[in-house]
């Protein structure tokens, strides 16, 4: 027996922060937007106490700008929000993207587009959390569906931005955002604690964006001696900007292929049954928790059905969707949105399979029922 | 300038000298400005490795990477809020932000009312040329009214922001205006704007020869910065000139130098506070 101690009840948006906070997260900057206040709430109470900096900006973009000043001083950072905010943001995510500045953003999805239906839930935002700011970028986005899976994932996002110095956007709905339950958090000490490479040696030579084996270059901090230049602007391995074709695209293809050098640490998933699965169930969130009982419903009169659940959302885990999807004919995929992982997965499926998708767009979640329902009308 | 006037001041000391040539255009009052502040923070005896220089988008944003210091060249509008998170979070750097009247008056404008608000250790030279000069010459909020502009074809018809007057109205601890045509006196007022505890405001009168001069006939660089005179004095050496300048009865000098509690200093007390329990 387990010493009942390390259980409690816990809202998803507190174990946002208190998985940052874990993770060596020092910095917050926030404006008040439903559904994700409570992130901005308990950073307020509980980052002081760990002599960390929580700030409320005069809006979205501000909090975006600060937490990237502050990371750029070396601190880990974070920011949260919702729809509207996570518009907002775009521009500065970019920033990050482009000038590789380690910092986590969290979206708590509500109905959209504008203002929307801010106390409702949604999964509207899954082509925005990938394509939300312009240019040819690499973020990195990861969708838990549980309260302790958040706080693990804050643990993950952290290691990943700080590691591969690519932004790193954690989105759930609503639902998982308020939902409460009891969970065990790892003992604190557990955690492995992650920070960037910083420069080292001597400043003269020093180049902050060089091509390295790993593709992450080291990061220089400031008062350190090595006085580098940081902008948006596309630049050489110096730092400083250049129109030169080659550089330009030396530098843009390093920063994409990041993702694919490193996929083995950034892609994360759950399959359940589908090694003989016919029908596969694909769905995140609130929505990936009515699949798994829909599936679990399934097997027990005998269908063969499977859940693959992304966890990291973006880059999409390819290689393992194929491998469990092989034997299956149809892939069903239930969200709250009009069909956004479901394009994904059509890019994915071979000519033999088909996918079906669940949808809700007024606000509620998805019933495991509609979801057996199908099941049951495509076995 | 001669040597003796500067002292031990060489501007070379603080530049990157790989970077030349410039890219300003001939007769642009940026590179005063620039030099102004180099001379400022070397007479403060600030080292160039905790000198963290953070500007916005426009010709304002781009004079930072010139210096041999810390510099980020952030998104349009923000360097103010990036250097919030800076300043907040390194105390030990000496954080200033160079802007422009578009990036910091119009785009950036919500985040200056708010940094004077809350009084951060972060000195704000606000390089005023009247013009998006970057982007081929747009009417700005400092855009005087019948001047010429690409957006203003006509001239310009909007009324015009007074910058230091928002500064002061949004709280700023520290507000001060300079022209370019006195390198000493503008000088002092950022040596005394970087030196100040809390946030500081300076608005500095800068020419834009190439783009606004020409199309409004205000002549070539020597005749623009000249007749920056009409507003100085001798005694502008800090002081406030009651002279109007140009036609918006711009003053020169310092209008505000407050003791306010510093916000950082005011966030690490709370931290400490909260950890005593």
């Amino acid at each position: 027996m387990k010493a009942v101690g390390h259980l409690q009840n816990l809202q998803g948006n507190h174990a946002c922060a208190m998985g940052a906070i874990a993770a060596g997260c020092r910095f917050f900057a926030g404006y008040p937007i439903t559904p994700s206040s409570e992130i901005a709430e308990k950073m307020s109470l509980e980052l002081p106490k760990v002599g960390g900096i929580f700030v409320q900006m005069e809006d979205e973009i501000a909090s975006m700008g600060a937490i990237l000043g502050a990371s750029m001083g070396g601190s880990k950072v974070m920011t949260a929000t919702s729809g509207p905010g996570f518009s907002l943001k775009q521009e500065n995510i970019g920033y990050a993207a482009g000038a590789e500045i380690p910092c986590v953003v969290v979206n708590v999805m509500r109905g959209g587009p504008s203002t929307g239906l801010p106390t409702r839930p949604s999964q509207g935002d899954i082509m925005q959390s990938r394509w939300g700011t312009h240019g040819d970028h690499a973020v990195i986005v990861l969708t838990p569906s549980s309260v302790k899976e958040i706080y693990e994932e804050m643990i993950r996002a952290f290691w990943l931005t700080e590691t591969l110095r690519v932004p790193v956007l954690v989105i759930y709905d609503e639902v998982i955002g308020h939902l409460v339950e009891t969970v065990e958090l790892p003992a604190p000490g557990s955690i492995k604690a992650s920070m960037r490479k910083w420069a080292s040696g001597p400043s003269a030579e020093f180049q902050p964006y060089e091509e390295t084996e790993d593709m992450v270059p080291a990061m220089a901090r400031p008062g350190d001696g090595y006085r580098v230049h940081t902008t948006g602007l596309t630049t050489s391995e110096s730092g400083f900007p250049t129109q030169d074709p080659i550089q330009v695209e030396a530098m843009v293809a390093r920063r994409l292929g990041k993702l694919k050098h490193h996929a083995d640490d950034i892609e994360s998933y759950e399959a359940i049954d589908c090694e003989d699965a016919r029908i596969i169930l694909v769905a995140i969130g609130i929505s990936a928790r009515a699949a798994g009982r829909a599936q679990k419903q399934a097997r027990e009169k005998g269908l063969k059905v499977g859940l693959f659940r992304p966890i990291t959302l973006w880059p999409f885990p390819e290689a393992a969707f194929h491998a469990s999807s092989e034997k299956a004919k149809h892939i069903v995929v239930p969200e709250m949105n009009a069909g956004q992982i479901i394009l994904e997965i059509d890019r994915l499926i071979t000519g033999k399979q088909q996918t079906i998708g669940i949808n809700r767009i007024d606000g509620e979640v998805i019933d495991p029922a509609a979801i057996l329902c199908k099941i049951e009308e495509l076995a | 300038m001669s040597e003796q006037s500067t002292g031990s001041f060489n501007i070379r000391d603080y530049l990157r000298e790989d970077m030349f040539p410039h890219f300003l255009c001939p007769g642009c009052g940026h590179g005063i400005a620039l030099r102004a502040l180099l001379w400022a923070v070397h007479e403060l005896d600030i080292s160039n490795d905790k000198l963290a220089i953070v500007s916005g988008i426009g010709c304002s944003g781009r004079i930072g990477a010139y210096v041999d210091a810390n510099t980020f060249h952030v998104t349009h509008g923000r360097p103010l809020a990036f250097a919030t998170g800076l300043a907040l979070s390194r105390p030990d750097l000496k954080v200033v932000v160079i802007t422009g009247d578009g990036d910091c008056l119009a785009i950036g404008g919500n985040h200056l009312i708010h940094a004077c608000r809350r009084n951060l250790n972060i000195t704000c030279m606000m390089l005023n040329n009247e013009v998006y000069g970057m982007t081929g010459g747009q009417a700005s909020p400092t855009t005087s009214q019948s001047r010429y502009t690409t957006t203003s074809p006509t001239g310009s018809i909007e009324p015009v922001f007074n910058a230091c007057d928002l500064a002061m109205g949004a709280g700023a601890s520290f507000v001060g205006r300079e022209v370019t045509l006195q390198t000493p006196a503008l000088k002092n007022l950022l040596r005394r704007a970087i030196d100040h505890d809390g946030f500081s405001f300076v608005e500095v009168i800068s020419d834009c020869t190439e783009i606004y001069g020409r199309k409004n006939d205000l002549g070539d660089s020597p005749e623009m910065i000249l007749s920056q005179k009409g507003s100085m004095r001798p005694d502008s050496y800090g002081n406030i000139v009651d002279e109007p300048f140009r036609s918006n009865h711009m003053k020169t000098g310092v209008f505000v130098e407050i003791d306010r509690a510093e916000y950082g200093a005011v966030y690490r007390n709370h931290v400490k506070s909260v950890q005593a329990g």
